[in-house]
């Protein structure tokens, strides 16, 4: 008791204090890796180079910023609001499809460019990217609305079905969309690609643009955080943090539920389309088989292991299962079977091993990893706590 | 006295309980008053009627000249009826300052795009936010523990907390629904005085619901008891300690007359 009382002492400074100097030590951290990866990279030694093409791909760092913007989504929604969406990758999906229908050479019916740098003579829809994250936001948003309103009135274990039939049925619309009415949507199995490259200080950025890219999704990441904490110092965050820890006392103290619930459910949306918009420009193209259920598994999974609702957490949480995911699997795979004269296909595994550590978190450390240093208080005081109030 | 709060022939049902039957009250205009009566009488439930929270299975409620029997809960916390709960609900994993301001939705201006934008006027209206907050928990007496988790705090200043919580919302009614639950005699005997500040420096009308009948007797203009979703007796506490039908009601428990 006597040490979490001193622990408790100047709290509000060292958070505020805390969230700058985090933010500038990711900054600076990024920055690095760019330089390194832009400048330096090549004339290290070929052993170093072959190490980090196995273990540390530039791509690898490009698609956990992906995923870093779509988890701080999430954790609006989850971490958040308390609300459990199992559907996800619908948004994602949403927003993948918009770039691939508005930066891209797939409605060739039609030529209109605006902003991007592809060629006037290129037939299709040519918009600039930073214009189809936005549309792409609010395509995804909008039917976050959608599905939202009449669901969010359910209780929270119905609403985790209605979120993942939905994050089911979308994808499959997609991936069956050839020929809806004779109208193509999708492009089905087959895919949309490429998607236009982005265009930047005139600049385009193809695909072995890693390093320019690498920056963008730091900032579009660095915007979703900064975003996030505004968020939830003020009003709307409070009254989803109050939902989330007591929602019928919550509305008592006259937080509108539906409203508010809704308004999570919304940014999330949003910022899950700005994610699947910029990761079709990190895979150059739209490939319906890719938006699966693991995804939603994989973000909750990132979600729940950094502490939800904890900025910080979430973003080491998603970086360090994206990798997983991408490389630390495959890698850890081929060494594996190398070694044993196996051959075990571990990427395969991927769902396996996010569900199983989202089961065993959920059981055994629910406030995640890296939990806020006060949530790790309160969840250790609450122990003695229950404890105590019997004697009242 | 013109009421501000009035209940008429409410009923409620649950299945075929009855737990509240054709019960009418009033809360006159800046008056302290009481419902008192044994477990399960019916009182939270009646809270829960007041608040919006349950819907009577008939009956109305009328607010300051207005029906808002068919109101939502939000609705009718931020028209200014506030309460308390029985078992405490405090937002356990935000910090007391929090708690209040989470009350405070409803005065609050700002919007998505102003508080993601920062701009000036959700700056101030924030800062002004955290002052009352401040002063709201001066005011109930626990102002140290502005940064601390609600989950931290003491049993007593969890109580503290949630009286300062619902009158952030700015209320012209307070209900208090066993207060002093969990309290020893000396905070008990303050926290008579507590209730009359509340009601003569902010100008609020308190109902209380209180098993202490020491503090009920001190604190309340009148009382209002419920037996088993009845209302047996109405008066001022000299009427009800002699009322034959509320000692009934009351013997076996210890409590009567005599306290
Ligand atoms: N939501 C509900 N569903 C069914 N029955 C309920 C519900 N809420 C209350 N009751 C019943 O209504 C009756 C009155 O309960 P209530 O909580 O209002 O009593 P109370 O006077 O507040 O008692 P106490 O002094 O123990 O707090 C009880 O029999 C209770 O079981
Ligand atoms: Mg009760």
């Amino acid at each position: 008791m006597a040490i979490s009382i001193l622990k408790r002492k100047n709290k509000k400074q060292k958070q505020s204090a805390s969230a700058r100097s985090w933010a500038i030590s990711m900054t600076l951290i990024a920055l690095g890796i760019w330089a390194f990866f832009t400048y330096l990279f090549d004339k290290t030694p070929d052993a170093v180079q072959s190490w980090f093409q196995v273990w540390l791909p530039p791509s690898t760092i490009n698609e956990s910023l992906v995923w870093v913007i779509c988890a701080l989504g999430l954790n609006i929604v989850v971490g958040y609001a308390g609300l459990l969406d199992l559907g996800f990758v619908a948004f994602w999906a949403f927003g993948g499809y918009a770039a691939g229908w508005f930066m891209s050479g797939f409605f060739n019916q039609v030529n209109i460019h605006f902003g991007s740098m592809s060629a006037k003579t290129i037939p299709g829809i040519h918009l600039s990217f930073w214009l189809v994250m936005i549309i792409a936001a609010l395509i995804a948003g909008f039917f976050g609305i959608i599905i939202g309103a009449p669901t969010l009135r359910l209780k929270s274990d119905y609403l985790a079905l209605v979120t993942l039939g939905f994050g089911e049925i979308i994808p499959q619309v997609f991936t069956n969309g050839e020929n809806i009415g004779g109208f193509n949507l999708s492009n089905g199995t087959k895919g949309i690609s490429p998607v236009d490259a982005i265009g930047i200080f005139g600049k385009r950025l193809g695909p072995f643009d890693l390093g320019w890219k690498f920056l963008i999704y730091f900032f579009l990441a660095a915007c979703m955080v900064f975003v996030s904490l505004r968020i939830r110092g003020g009003r709307l965050g409070r009254a989803w943090l109050a939902i989330r820890e007591d929602e019928l006392a919550a509305s008592m103290m006259g937080v509108p539920l539906m409203r508010t619930k809704l308004t999570a459910y919304a940014v999330g949306a949003f910022s899950g389309g700005i994610g699947g918009a910029v990761y079709a420009t990190h895979v150059n193209g739209i490939f319906a088989e890719r938006f699966n259920f693991s995804i939603s598994i994989i973000l909750l999974a990132m979600v729940v292991l950094g502490g939800m609702g904890n900025v910080w957490g979430v973003i080491i949480g998603a970086l360090l299962m994206a990798w997983i995911n991408a490389t630390g699997l495959p890698a850890i795979g081929d060494t594996f079977n190398n070694t044993f004269h196996t051959s075990i296909n571990f990427p395969s595994y991927n769902f396996l091993l996010f569900g199983g550590i989202l089961v065993l978190m959920m059981l055994f450390k629910r406030d995640g990893l890296l939990p806020e240093a006060r949530i790790k208080m309160i969840s250790h005081e609450n122990d003695d706590e229950t404890s105590n109030t019997g004697g009242h | 006295m013109s009421s501000i709060l009035s209940a008429e022939h409410i009923t409620v049902e649950f299945g075929g309980l009855v737990a509240v039957n054709d019960v009418s009250f009033d809360i006159p205009e800046k008056g302290i008053v009481s419902l008192i009566g044994p477990n399960g009488a019916g009182k939270t439930t009646f809270f829960n009627i007041l608040t919006g929270l349950y819907k009577p299975t008939s009956g109305h409620v009328m607010y300051d000249g207005q029906e808002i029997t068919a109101l939502v809960p939000h609705k009718i916390a931020a028209a200014g009826v506030a309460r308390t709960f029985q078992n405490i609900r405090l937002f356990g994993s935000m910090t007391a300052e929090e708690n209040v301001m989470v009350a405070m939705h409803s005065h609050l201006k700002a919007s998505l795009a102003t508080t993601i934008l920062g701009l000036p006027s959700q700056r101030r209206e924030e800062k002004a936010a955290h002052e009352e907050a401040r002063s709201l928990l001066e005011f109930v007496g626990i102002g140290k523990t502005a940064t601390e988790f609600a989950r931290n705090l003491s049993y007593g200043d969890q109580r503290r907390l949630e009286v300062a919580r619902a009158l952030a919302l700015r209320p012209k009614v307070l209900l208090l629904d066993e207060p002093t639950a969990g309290m020893n005699p000396q905070e008990s005997a303050v926290f008579v005085d507590f209730v009359h500040r509340i009601r003569d420096e902010k100008g609020i009308s308190i109902l209380l619901i209180e098993h202490d009948m020491a503090v009920v007797m001190k604190v309340s203009e009148r009382i209002t008891v419920l037996d088993r979703g009845e209302k047996i007796a109405e008066g001022t506490p000299a009427e009800i300690k002699s009322n034959p039908r509320v000692i009934e009601a009351y013997l076996g428990k210890g409590v009567g007359a005599g306290h």
